[in-house]
């Protein structure tokens, strides 16, 4: 159980990006995030994780406060929360299973993983998770030589090596063709149906929200405009979040 | 756009401005001392021209010579009886020379003409004074240079105060190379210090590129923002260095000197260089499990730091036994004398090094591990106690590492100037830096973290900008002054200066790497050096090969005259030829350096491109 509650964020020029945010998510919930660009959904998603210092507010995890944990704490809960981004963000003249293993950073000890040593479970972890996205015969490959749709399979593979309890993905179909966003998003369903992964999911398309979320949060201009099932965003709903001028397509 | 209006004003201001433009260059050409008339004037020409000449024939090889001498007598002057002088002829099967005429007045012009020489072969020409044909005194500076059937003829003047009524001689020395060239000394000795010169640099850079790299960092704004910590953390943190510099260094110190006579013992040296690795692979995979998903328990947690300060410290040992076994195996390899001895100095140097710098890096070692200890109880105290306790002993941490740090600037003052005023040095540093300390913990808020990264970073820019504005040659000259003249003068400054510009030139890498990635990592969970190791230094790695390249570049042009102050290297030689107007071997060291330099860039530029 993931709790927001009254959730601020100023930046340093003066933008306020979230106006006193508040929702719940319940574990296991594939919860889309929507919203027009600038409307603060990366903000959002980055206050979850403290990428972001939020200025002010709560964020609960399980009963344990995220705003209030030292760095060391921060670490610890960090690695539960695997995070998913719009240009994938490998290290690219990495390797692919050298990008996957990163994901175990936050379990290993420190000493040994900065010579490059993983435990051999860890390597037989990352291979079966590049396996589980179905790319195990790229693990030797450097990841910018990777397909935009193979990288963002490396980075959920990496997320997935962290045995999140969340999954944080921030527009991770925005950069893709169609048919590659609904693998990817297919993806994170079955992450979220199998293994009850709860994920966090800001998205830019409609259809993909109807299709895959259980339940929307609707962003405008940093405030909260709508928060319901996805069949319930009608005309009326539509306007209040993307602007009056809007108009619905397909 | 606006279109400027004309007004008087305005060109008013492009008068002044010219004006003070030409009074500026005008200025200049008075204190450089230009002066085209100097420039053009014979006696600067001739000169010229003759060094010119000179450097153009560089003194490189050189043959085996067989020489030709022939004695002409003369008479200066005339006999008095106005007799003409009795000349015997010349055996004409052989070289030989005649002079018309055969006497003449003093300060006289005689023609010398040569016969039978072999052809294309020249030497001195030179009046012999006294009737003694041996006579190793000569004068005057003509040369002869004889044709392709072996004649050559000259007019020489005599000088004016040798007048003798005995006969006196013209002496034609004609010199021939034969076999053969080889390689003058000249050659020689330019090629040990090229040698030496290229040397210097690749130290120097290497040097160099290893401190910059971790300097690089620390001077980066992105990586260096993010960090922050409350002031007890920071004070703490401060205060832990100097303490753990100092247990560092006694500790290791100590150890040296346990080690000391078995380092002294080959066998036993090479023993523990061997038993010391396997020792510390089983102790730290102990002390240091790979993944812990519980937390340990206290008695646990003791025992592993027990461990991995007894691994550190068989670490030390392990150091100093290589230090030793490296230079007995070096002194063995001198000693007999082979071809490759010259491994066994860099092995037994290397060894000297290490012996020397262990205890540093065991201060430094000490240093950082106390003040990440410190800096971590600080942390844990912030987060637990409360405000008001936090802040009251705030003030008493930020007083205690403020003092600390102005009484070590203020002992580094009184190390320099040795003004031997404590009150200068020692209590008004003391007070003020305790004040200061206290001043910021009053104004900071107790639990707030405070930027202390940015702090470090600026000092650290500050501190590589104050640094990189002193040119190389002025630093060698420092060391110069501390270390004595020679190639490792040379190499402290090259690195030094090398240190300073790359950790510049990298952090500007570092700072412009994709933040992405960096995200990404973070938010696994992965420390402060895990995202460096994971994000940052594999996006980093081309720039930072290309730089150094560049900086080996630079480190070879400059190592080629650093030894104009005498920091080693071919420059002293080319210097001292100069000065010498010897610039036949002057202009041997030229053209090596020009060679030397070619090549280099010509290799630096090859390796980029295949690595970028
Ligand atoms: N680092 C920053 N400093 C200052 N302002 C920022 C920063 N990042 C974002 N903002 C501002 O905060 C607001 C919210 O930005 P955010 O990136 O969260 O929006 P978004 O909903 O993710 O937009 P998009 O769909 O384009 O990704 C915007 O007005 C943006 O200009
Ligand atoms: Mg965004």
């Amino acid at each position: 159980m993931l709790q927001i509650k009254n959730l601020s964020k100023t930046y340093d020029g003066g933008v306020q990006a979230l106006k006193d945010v508040s929702f719940d998510v319940p574990k296991g919930e594939f919860l889309a995030v929507i919203g027009l660009s600038g409307s603060g959904k990366s903000t959002l998603l980055r206050c979850i994780n403290r990428l972001i210092e939020p200025t002010s507010g709560q964020i609960l995890w399980n009963g344990e406060s995220i705003t209030a944990a030292s760095p060391e704490e921060m670490r610890r809960i960090r690695r539960r929360i695997g995070m998913v981004f719009q240009h994938f963000n490998l290290v690219h003249r990495s390797k692919v299973l050298t990008n996957v293993l990163a994901g175990r950073l936050g379990y290993v000890n420190p000493a040994w993983s900065l010579l490059n040593r993983f435990p051999r479970a860890d390597m037989e972890k990352a291979m079966a998770q590049l396996e589980r996205v179905g790319i195990a015969d790229k693990s030797g490959q450097r990841a910018d030589a990777l397909s935009g749709g193979q990288q963002q399979r490396v980075g959920i593979a990496r997320a997935l090596m962290q045995d999140p309890e969340i999954i944080l993905a921030d527009e991770p179909v925005a950069s893709l063709d169609p048919v590659l966003a609904h693998s990817i998003m297919k993806h994170l369903e079955d992450i979220n149906k199998q293994d009850g992964v709860t994920v966090l999911c800001s998205l830019h398309f409609l259809d993909l929200v109807h299709r895959y979320a259980d339940r929307v949060i609707a962003l405008n201009e940093g405030m909260v405009v709508f928060e319901g099932l996805p069949s319930e965003i009608d005309d009326q709903k539509f306007k209040d979040i993307y602007g009056r001028e809007a108009e619905r397509v397909g | 756009m606006k279109k400027t209006k004309a007004s008087p004003w305005k060109s008013i201001q492009l008068g002044l401005a010219i004006l003070v433009v030409m009074v500026t260059y005008a200025y200049g050409f008075e204190i450089t001392n230009i002066d085209l008339g100097e420039l053009q004037s014979e006696r600067r020409q001739e000169s010229l021209t003759r060094v010119l000449r000179t450097l153009a024939h560089p003194d490189i090889l050189e043959y085996e010579q067989s020489t030709v001498i022939f004695n002409a007598p003369i008479y200066m002057p005339c006999p008095a009886d106005g007799s003409s002088p009795d000349i015997p002829e010349p055996d004409t099967t052989q070289p030989y020379v005649v002079v018309t005429p055969a006497c003449v007045e003093p300060g006289g012009t005689v023609l010398v003409e040569g016969f039978g020489f072999a052809p294309f072969v020249g030497g001195p020409l030179r009046f012999v004074p006294g009737s003694d044909p041996t006579n190793s005194v000569s004068l005057g500076r003509a040369t002869l240079e004889t044709d392709a059937s072996g004649h050559f003829s000259v007019e020489m003047v005599l000088p004016d105060d040798r007048d003798s009524p005995d006969v006196q001689f013209i002496r034609a020395t004609a010199r021939e190379n034969v076999g053969a060239p080889y390689f003058s000394r000249t050659a020689h000795e330019t090629w040990d210090k090229i040698i030496e010169t290229v040397f210097m640099a690749l130290l120097a850079t290497t040097v160099g590129t290893i401190l910059a790299f971790p300097i690089s960092f620390i001077a980066a704004r992105n990586l260096m923002k993010p960090v922050r910590a409350p002031l007890a953390s920071i004070a703490l943190s401060l205060l832990g260095w100097p303490v753990g510099i100092w247990l560092g260094y006694q500790l290791v110190h100590w150890v040296g000197l346990q080690g000391a006579p078995f380092a002294r013992n080959l066998v036993f040296a090479a023993g523990s260089v061997i038993l010391v690795p396997v020792f510390l692979t089983f102790a730290l995979r102990w002390a240091l499990p790979q993944v812990e998903l519980q937390v340990p328990s206290r008695e646990l947690r003791l025992a592993r730091l027990g461990v991995v300060i007894l691994s550190l410290m068989v670490l030390f040992f392990g150091l100093f036994e290589l230090a030793g076994l490296m230079s007995l195996l070096g002194a063995r390899i001198i000693d007999s004398e082979r071809v490759y001895s010259f491994m066994g100095t860099l092995l037994y140097q290397c060894g000297e090094i290490l012996r020397l710098i262990t205890p540093l890096l065991g201060a430094l070692a000490g240093g950082g591990w106390v003040s990440s200890l410190f800096g971590r109880f600080g942390q844990r105290m912030a987060e637990r106690l409360a405000a008001g306790l936090m802040k009251s002993i705030n003030i008493v941490l930020a007083a205690a590492a403020g003092a600390t740090v102005f009484v070590l600037i203020g002992l580094l003052v009184e190390w320099l100037y040795q003004l031997g005023r404590p009150e200068l040095t020692l209590y008004w540093p003391a007070a003020s830096g305790a004040g200061l300390g206290m001043i910021i913990a009053l104004i900071a808020r107790p639990k707030d973290s405070l930027p202390s990264g940015m702090v470090i970073y600026y000092v650290t820019r500050t501190i590589l900008n104050a640094l990189r504005s002193v040119e190389a040659l002025v630093m060698a000259i420092v060391f110069v002054i501390s270390v004595g003249i020679g190639p490792f003068a040379g190499i402290l400054a090259l690195g030094l200066h090398t240190i300073v510009s790359l950790g510049k030139l990298y952090s500007e890498q570092v700072e412009s790497i994709m933040d992405g990635p960096l995200e990404a990592i973070q938010a696994t969970g992965a420390n402060r050096l895990q995202t460096i190791v994971y994000a940052v230094i594999p996006q980093i790695i081309p720039p930072f090969i290309s730089y150094t390249m560049y900086r080996w570049d630079i480190n070879v042009r400059m190592s080629t005259i650093i030894g104009f102050v005498g920091g080693g290297g071919i420059g002293f030689l080319l210097l001292q030829n100069i000065n010498l107007l010897n610039y036949r071997a002057a202009s041997t060291q030229m053209l090596a350096i020009a060679v030397v330099v070619a090549m280099m860039d010509y290799v630096s530029s090859v390796l980029r491109e295949r690595t970028v």
